[in-house]
This record gives structure tokens, C-alpha cells and sequence, in this order.
């Protein structure tokens, strides 16, 4: 009698959950601040909206193209919206393994009716990407390090002078943006750093650069290890996400300072996966009408300084919902901060990423 | 003449069916019933273990996508001698451009491209690029048109790359993974300065060793403290050796971060009292010396246990009656009391090296770039370059290390002789 009783009740459980999935749409991002910013200006409002769907926050971005691919193996794809860098969009759509967006039809038109493919403009560099915001990599410094007698970081060079600011550096664990900054401070115009880069010679002469500072790099992997050392002291200076170095100064006060000179502009937007259900796709896509509309975009930087990705947010971008300070002054477009800055060349790494970090992984552990 | 048959016939069991027979049925059901038994067990092991790696593993050697997705250039580009100096001829580019207009109606041009640009930079965006215009190209003349889409057709090394890589399985991730390639001269090591891999198992291997050899010497005197200790007392003890090992990984190696690393406790208390200059304070962190400290850390009381339990099952007067027959401490120790802990010390030896060698989190977090283990590697290809034949090729490297150190064990030591209580 019990034993009936027990099963009864876990097949209605069961049933219950299964009804509870259907309206369950799992949305993945990465984590911490930034997913709590798109909770605020996303899905909250747009769960409001529709009372029936119940949006899972996912915190699996930083593997979502690995996870993807393993899912579309197996068959069966458990994610309905995922937020990944544009390069990884990029690889995910040459694996088939997003869905491809026609902005005409998916995507909403501005306030003042400029198509959505002319608003986002350039910033859509794949087929299947739809962008959200403009983020980028750049330099933090401490303000008391006592070594550098008052003297403060004007460039990026900086990070290679080891005479005039000493101390240690956070740099991440990949070729991308340091082969770049290396060739930058070695003296190569900023026009012609991927031809030389394309070269044999170029990399090596990269490496040479990095090789002057290396006994005193200590290498990230995840964002959050460049504040941290920061903080602690443990480095002088190091490179991270534009909004980690926002947190820090703004909001835990820290006496650090952004250092803007060639920061690199990257983006970071929507993929939906491809071989959804039709009735998936649909929600999947409303949302996505939803979530990347002028107004979402420009209230997504009151809670993170990250560049809405639409040209029509940029006015809209008002106050900070805690700090009440002005956001526009903190974002990477700003102008006064957007003086010397680089694009992300999706194409030119997406050919050469396998073979440089080889190389480069060869080069840091010798 | 019929009795003696009987006689020297076969024994019958009490039903009249011969002995032998009516015993091997016993048997039989017993092996079938002990078979059901372990039947849950053996084919959740298949399912869940050996069936998802021996997968993994096949793809170490797959290289089917591109006779799958170009399956008449493949065909078309043996005619033609790599070594010839010379572009391949109209054919095979025809053979390319019918390839092609298929490949991209299903999507699969660029899945090919990533593929052969592990082996040559450039050629995923030489197929991405070549996808988009090949719809629009006309018939005929595919050589030319090709290589107006885009100049890289003109190439001779992207040809030698499609040929090299044709066929249904590859040595290439083998290679790629031994620091190797193939030259016209045969298979020889890469350019020294590009070698990783080689040098990265050495070090794994090097590391592994260090960490059970400082497990081992710091666990032996512990172990035996908490075997000879009345009970109540090893018993708390014993808590103290088993509270970090309830606490989680992360925990414990973000622990190490805040003593080990430059501004943190150790150096701290250092320079306050005066041992260490401000300026010169110690680097014991994201180097080796970090990794060493934190996994030694971490793997203790898989030492410690299996010796404890070993240590504990000796009888105490073995030493006594050495003693009492005039050994000194020393021989009493080494030759008497040592001899009986060696199956522990294997037991120990042989769970922290393989945990070791496998390990992951802690040289990621606190190994800095000469302190990390191929399982990093590994990691890295799986998640992050997606080249998975790579990681496979190496993930099968090193369970094969890991057997024949393992049987070279069994040989040395013998397998008879670890106990782990």
C-alpha cells in the first residue's frame, strides 16, 4: 500500500516537472556580474511579460562551443539561447552548430525605423551572431606602487618598461592581443601588425618583445584573476575586461586606474543552436526579438560599463542603478577612452589561433 | 563383459547423468547466477566508461570528414605527385568545385575547413571564403575560377596538405602529439624551439615522481605516529588527516593561493620578521614549487591511509624480539619493521602517482606556465582549440604511459604485494 502510494506520488512529480520543462528556457552566459546585469535588463522584464516562461541561468560560456558541439553529437541540445564572444559565434556557425539569423526578420527595428542589419552595422561579423555588447581588453594599474616615484602609465608600453615600472604584470595565457601589444611597443605600425604577424620572422620578433618581461609575467586564464592579483597587490599591472576593472575601481574602490591606450575592442552577443524544436526556435527567437531591442540594450550598461552593440542605445545610456554615477564616461567607446584602440581581427585568427598558441605555448614553457 | 563396462564407464551422479557432466552444469549456473550478479555493475562500467572513452579515443586516429565532405577530390588528387612542383590539373580542381557546391548546400565546407587548418593556418578561411562564392560560379574552367575566388588555390602547400590528409584515418594527431611530422625524408621531430608536448610528458612525468616521493616521506612518519598511539588519541588524530581530505579541491588549492603567493601569508610573515627583504620576497607560486607543495598537500592522505592500515596490522613484538636479539634501532627499523610496510608504501606509491599524473585543477590554478601537467593540455584541446582528435591522441598517450609504468610495476614490485589494509 505504501510502496503504490510512493510510486503515485514520484510519477505525479514526475509528470509535474516534465510539464514545468516545457516553459523552462535555459539561457547560458558567463556567470557573476555580467549575467546579473542581463537578469535586470532581460530576463526579468521579458518574464514579466510572459507569465508562463521561466528563464535558467546557465554559467557554461567559457566552454559553450566544446558543450555545443558534444550536445549536437549526442542529439540532444538542452540550450535555447547561448552568450558567447563573437569569435566563438564565428566557429560555432562554421561547425553548423548555430542557427543563422536573418536580422530583417528576427531582429526589432530602431525607435526611428533604421533596420536592425544597418543599426548593429558592422558589428554583425557572422551569420549566425547576433551582438549585444561592444567590450574590451585593456590595462589596469595600481596608483601607489612605490618603485615608479609618481610616475603613472601614458601607453601600453608601459607594460614593457621594466626601467620606469617595475614590478609584476598579469598578461593572459594566450597569443591574442599580446602578440599584437608586443609588436605595438616594438616599434610596428598599427596597420601592419597582421602582416607581420603572418610571417615567421613577426612571430618570433613578438616573442622577443614578450621575452623582455617574461620573468615577470604571471599568466590569467579566467577574467577575474587580473583584479584579484591587482587588489592583493600581487601585480602592478595587468590586463582583463574593461567592466572587471570598473567593479574594481568603482565599486571596491581600489586605488587603481584604467590605462585606455590600444585597448582591444571585442564583442560579445547571442547564438541560438541549431536543431532546436520549431516551438524551441520560436521562443528562443522572441526572446532574442526581445532581448537585443534598442531600449534592452541601453538598460543592460546601467548595471555593467559595457557598450551597448545598437548605435541607437548609445544616447540612451543613462545612470548606474546602485552607484548613480554617469556610465557614458565609462564606456570603451567613449571617445576620450576610444583614442587608440583595435578590433579583434575575427578572420585573421580564426586562421592562424591553432598555430600561434602552439607556438606560443612552446614559447612559455621553455 | 557388461559389468566391467559399467565399471570403467563414466561415474553417475544420483539421477544417472555422468558426474562430470552433472558437475559442470553446477558450475555453470553458479558462474551465470555470479554473472547476473555483476551484471548491473558490468554493464554500467561499458556504458558510462568504456564505450564513451573507446569512442574518444577512435577519434585520435579518425580523419573520415574530409573523404566524407570531399569525396571526389580525394579520389581525383591521387593522380597527382605532391613532390611534382606543380599545381594538380583541371580535374582535380573540377573534382574541388563539385565538392564544394555539395558541401556548402549541407554546411560541412567549413566543418572541413577547421579540420585541415590544424594542419595548415589558413585554410578555414580559404574554405569559408571559397563557400561563399562557389554558388555563383559557371561550369567549366574550375581551375581558374577557383583561384579567382581566392589566391590561395594557387598555393601548392594547401594541395599538399588536402593530399597528406585524404584518406579515412590519419597518424597526423599521433604526430602532432610526439612533437613530430612527415617530411619527404620520413617522420622526423620538429624545429626544437617548437617542440611542447614531448617536453610537457617529461615533466608530468617528473612532477608525478616528486610529488609521491615527498608524499611518502612526509606520510611514512605520520602513519606510523598514528599506528602506535593508543587509540584515542590517533583517533583525533587521524580526523586531523581526514578533515582536508572531506574539504573541497577548490577550497584547498585557493587556500594555498592566499599562504604561497607573493604577497600572502608565508612571505608576509617573513618579511615581519625580518628574514626576507621587502623587495626580495619569494616566488612560490605559478611555478613548480607551487605545484609540488599544493598537490603534495592535496594527495597526503592517499599515502597516509593505506600505510596507516598497514602499519597497524604489524604486531609490535617483531621489533622487540629484534631488539632483544641486539639489533640497534636502526637495523630493527630497516630490516625488520621497513620490509612489512613496503606492500603500504606500493599501495600509497601506486594511488598518488596515477592521481597525479592525471591531474588538472591545481596545476591549472597555482602551476603558472612551468608548472602545469599534460592534462592542461589535454583540457585546453577538449574546450577550448575543439581540435579533439589531438586531445584524444594525447589523452591515449598518456593511458598508456600510465599501463606500462604500471606493468613495469607489477614486474619490479609485484601487484601481489600492495595492500591497502
Amino acid at each position: 500500500m505504501k510502496l503504490t502510494k510512493l510510486v503515485a506520488g514520484t510519477a505525479v512529480a514526475a509528470l509535474m516537472a516534465s510539464s514545468a520543462m516545457a516553459d523552462d528556457m535555459t539561457i547560458v552566459s558567463w556567470g557573476g556580474a555580467y549575467s546579473k546585469s542581463q537578469l535586470k535588463a532581460y530576463h526579468e522584464p521579458y518574464m514579466a511579460n510572459n507569465a508562463g516562461v521561466n528563464i535558467i541561468n546557465d554559467e557554461s560560456s567559457a566552454e559553450a562551443v566544446a558543450k555545443l558541439r558534444a550536445m549536437s553529437e549526442a542529439g540532444n541540445i538542452t540550450w535555447d539561447v547561448v552568450d558567447v564572444v563573437a569569435a566563438d559565434a564565428i566557429r560555432l556557425c562554421d561547425e553548423g552548430l548555430a542557427m543563422e539569423i536573418d536580422p530583417a526578420k528576427h531582429l526589432a527595428k530602431a525607435p526611428d525605423g533604421t533596420s536592425a542589419a544597418d543599426d548593429f552595422g558592422d558589428l554583425i561579423v557572422s551569420s549566425c551572431f547576433i551582438p549585444q555588447i561592444v567590450y574590451s581588453t585593456t590595462f589596469g594599474y595600481r596608483t601607489d606602487v612605490a618603485g615608479w616615484n609618481g610616475k603613472e602609465p601614458a601607453d601600453v608600453c608601459a607594460v614593457f618598461d621594466l626601467e620606469n615600472f617595475p614590478g609584476k604584470r598579469s598578461l593572459e595565457k594566450r597569443p591574442i592581443n599580446n602578440m599584437e601589444w608586443a609588436l605595438l611597443c616594438d616599434g610596428v605600425a598599427k596597420d601592419k601588425i597582421y602582416d607581420v604577424l603572418s610571417t615567421d620572422e613577426g612571430v618570433d620578433q613578438a616573442l622577443a618583445k614578450l621575452d623582455t618581461i617574461k620573468d615577470n609575467v604571471v599568466w590569467w586564464s579566467a577574467g577575474a584573476e587580473t583584479p584579484q592579483r591587482l587588489a592583493d597587490g600581487e601585480v602592478v599591472i595587468g590586463s582583463t575586461y574593461n567592466g572587471r576593472l570598473f567593479a574594481l575601481i568603482e565599486e571596491q574602490k581600489q586605488p587603481i586606474k584604467m590605462l585606455w591606450d590600444a585597448q582591444v575592442f571585442d564583442l560579445d552577443g547571442w547564438i541560438i543552436p541549431a536543431g532546436l524544436s520549431e516551438e524551441r526556435k520560436k521562443r528562443a527567437l522572441d526572446y532574442i526579438f526581445f532581448a537585443t531591442d534598442t531600449q534592452r540594450l541601453a538598460d543592460q550598461a546601467k548595471y555593467i560599463s559595457y557598450g551597448p552593440a545598437r548605435k541607437s542605445s548609445a544616447p540612451l545610456v543613462g545612470k548606474h542603478a546602485d552607484l548613480g554615477i554617469d556610465m557614458a564616461p565609462h564606456m570603451p567607446t567613449d571617445p576620450e577612452n576610444a583614442k587608440n584602440t583595435f578590433l579583434y581581427n575575427y578572420e585573421w585568427w580564426a586562421d592562424n589561433r591553432d598555430d600561434l598558441d602552439a607556438k606560443f605555448q612552446a614559447w612559455l614553457s621553455k | 563383459m557388461t559389468d566391467t563396462a559399467t565399471r570403467d564407464g563414466p561415474m553417475l551422479a544420483a539421477d544417472g547423468t555422468p558426474l562430470k557432466i552433472s558437475l559442470a552444469r553446477a558450475l555453470r549456473r553458479e558462474k551465470l547466477r555470479a554473472l547476473m550478479l555483476i551484471a548491473p555493475l558490468l554493464v554500467f562500467v561499458a556504458v558510462t566508461f568504456i564505450a564513451p572513452i573507446g569512442n574518444m579515443l577512435v577519434r585520435s586516429v579518425d580523419n573520415s570528414i574530409v573523404p566524407e565532405t570531399l569525396p571526389q577530390t580525394v579520389i581525383a588528387i591521387q593522380q597527382w605527385d605532391p613532390q611534382s612542383g606543380e599545381l594538380p590539373d583541371e580535374a582535380v580542381f573540377a573534382a574541388m568545385v563539385a565538392d564544394l557546391k555539395e558541401a556548402v548546400k549541407s554546411k560541412t565546407h567549413t566543418r572541413v575547413g577547421s579540420r585541415l587548418n590544424y594542419e595548415q593556418p589558413g585554410i578555414s578561411s580559404l574554405f569559408r571564403k571559397s563557400g561563399r562564392k562557389v554558388r555563383k560560379f559557371e561550369d567549366g574552367n574550375a581551375k581558374d575560377q577557383l583561384i579567382n575566388a581566392d589566391k590561395k588555390w594557387s598555393n601548392i602547400e594547401v594541395w599538399q596538405t588536402i593530399h597528406k590528409f585524404s584518406g579515412q584515418y590519419t597518424s597526423g594527431y599521433f604526430l602532432t602529439a610526439a612533437d613530430a611530422e612527415t617530411t619527404p625524408d620520413g617522420i622526423q621531430l620538429i624545429e626544437e624551439d617548437d617542440r611542447i608536448y614531448l617536453y610537457i610528458f617529461g615533466r608530468t612525468l617528473f612532477l608525478s615522481i616528486t610529488i609521491t616521493v615527498t608524499c611518502l616521506l612526509l606520510g611514512y612518519p605520520i602513519a606510523w605516529i598514528l599506528a602506535n598511539l593508543p587509540l584515542r588519541t590517533s583517533n583525533l588524530l587521524m580526523i586531523l588527516v581526514l578533515l582536508p581530505f572531506w574539504t573541497s579541491l577548490l577550497v584547498r588549492t585557493s587556500a594555498w593561493i592566499v599562504l604561497l603567493q607573493q604577497q600572502g601569508v608565508i612571505n608576509d610573515t617573513l618579511v615581519w620578521l625580518g628574514v626576507l627583504d621587502d623587495e626580495n620576497r619569494l616566488q612560490m607560486m605559478f611555478n613548480q614549487t607551487g605545484t609540488i607543495i599544493a598537490m603534495t598537500h592535496i594527495l597526503l592522505p592517499f599515502m597516509i591511509l593505506p600505510l596507516y592500515s598497514v602499519m597497524k596490522s604489524i604486531p609490535p613484538h617483531y621489533v622487540r624480539a629484534a631488539k632483544s636479539l641486539g639489533a640497534t634501532d636502526w637495523v630493527a627499523f630497516w630490516r625488520v619493521y621497513f620490509p612489512q610496510t613496503v606492500p603500504g608504501i606500493g599501495a600509497g606509491g601506486i594511488l598518488v602517482f596515477i592521481l597525479a599524473i592525471g591531474y588538472y585543477i591545481t596545476p591549472e590554478l597555482v602551476g603558472g606556465t612551468s608548472g602545469i601537467f599534460i592534462s592542461n593540455r589535454i583540457a585546453y584541446h577538449i574546450s577550448s582549440s575543439l581540435n579533439w582528435g589531438l586531445g584524444a591522441a594525447l589523452g591515449l598517450i598518456l593511458l598508456v604511459a600510465v599501463l606500462i609504468l604500471y606493468a613495469a610495476y607489477d614486474k619490479i614490485v609485484g601487484i601481489d604485494n600492495v595492500k591497502l589494509g
